[in-house]
């Protein structure tokens, strides 16, 4: 097969996606997919969650974070890297202007924060962003 | 603890199927449970663990809080409103006490 330049650029793109998607495994993935499963009933397909947060916290005892998903009924947070991953569960009504919610969690470590919507038809997708935490919140 | 206070930001009035921000925190500890205190012993959970807002008796936004929220637990929501009406909001600590306000809001 002859190789272009074009085609080796595609090919490098597509080996950096499965890279990145199939990044390593938190201690914590175990406790982080049960809480996923229980709230979803299932593996919940990718993206379509917003996460706003911010891309390194320098406390992590406040860590300003904000979940969106239009036509979510409820939202599921996660933080993977903390020693419970539960965060906290927004649900939404017909009368809410959208489903988006913000607060402030408290993040151990660098790690990823997941977050799962539940859409009114029972599907569910779920998002991860990365937050780099400088000094950890929880213990002390 | 006699130091818990809620405070609200709610707009006072508002257009009929407006956007409106609803800003909320309450003034708590939320002790994770994770912490030891100086005996070295675990300083016992204390969270607010539930928040709910109902306009006019109904619930229209509610959160399930655990311990990886950040003391003083701050929630922003947003809400369409199409008549005028109170809005209330409930904490409920772990030790079963609640803390309440009521906004009314104004909707023409």
């Amino acid at each position: 097969m002859e190789m272009t330049r074009r085609d080796l650029f595609a090919l490098a793109a597509g080996l950096a996606a499965v890279g990145l998607i199939s990044l390593p495994a938190d201690a914590s993935e175990e406790a982080v997919k049960a809480a996923v499963e229980k709230f979803a009933g299932g593996m919940p397909k990718s993206g379509g969650v917003e996460i706003v947060a911010p891309e390194i916290a320098e406390n992590g005892n406040t860590v300003p974070i904000e979940v969106a998903a239009a036509g979510a009924t409820s939202i599921l947070v996660l933080a993977a890297g903390n020693p419970n991953p539960g965060v906290a569960t927004f649900h939404f009504s017909k009368m809410s202007a959208e489903s988006r919610g913000a607060t402030r969690i408290r993040l151990a470590k660098t790690q990823e924060v997941v977050a799962v919507a539940k859409m009114a038809d029972g599907s569910t997708t779920m998002s991860r962003r990365e937050v780099k935490v400088t000094i950890g919140g929880c213990g002390g | 603890m006699s130091n818990i206070k809620p405070r609200v930001k709610v707009p006072s009035t508002a257009k009929p199927g407006e956007a409106i921000v609803i800003k909320t925190l309450i003034s708590h500890p939320m002790e994770s449970g994770q912490r030891k205190g100086k005996d070295g012993k675990p300083i016992p959970r204390k969270i607010i663990n539930k928040f709910v807002a109902t306009y006019n008796g109904e619930e229209v936004f509610s959160a399930d809080l655990l311990p990886a929220i950040a003391a003083n637990p701050y929630i922003e929501f947003s809400l369409k409103l199409n008549e005028s009406g109170t809005l209330k909001f409930v904490w409920t600590d772990d030790d079963g006490s609640t803390f309440d306000l009521e906004n009314k809001i104004k909707v023409a």
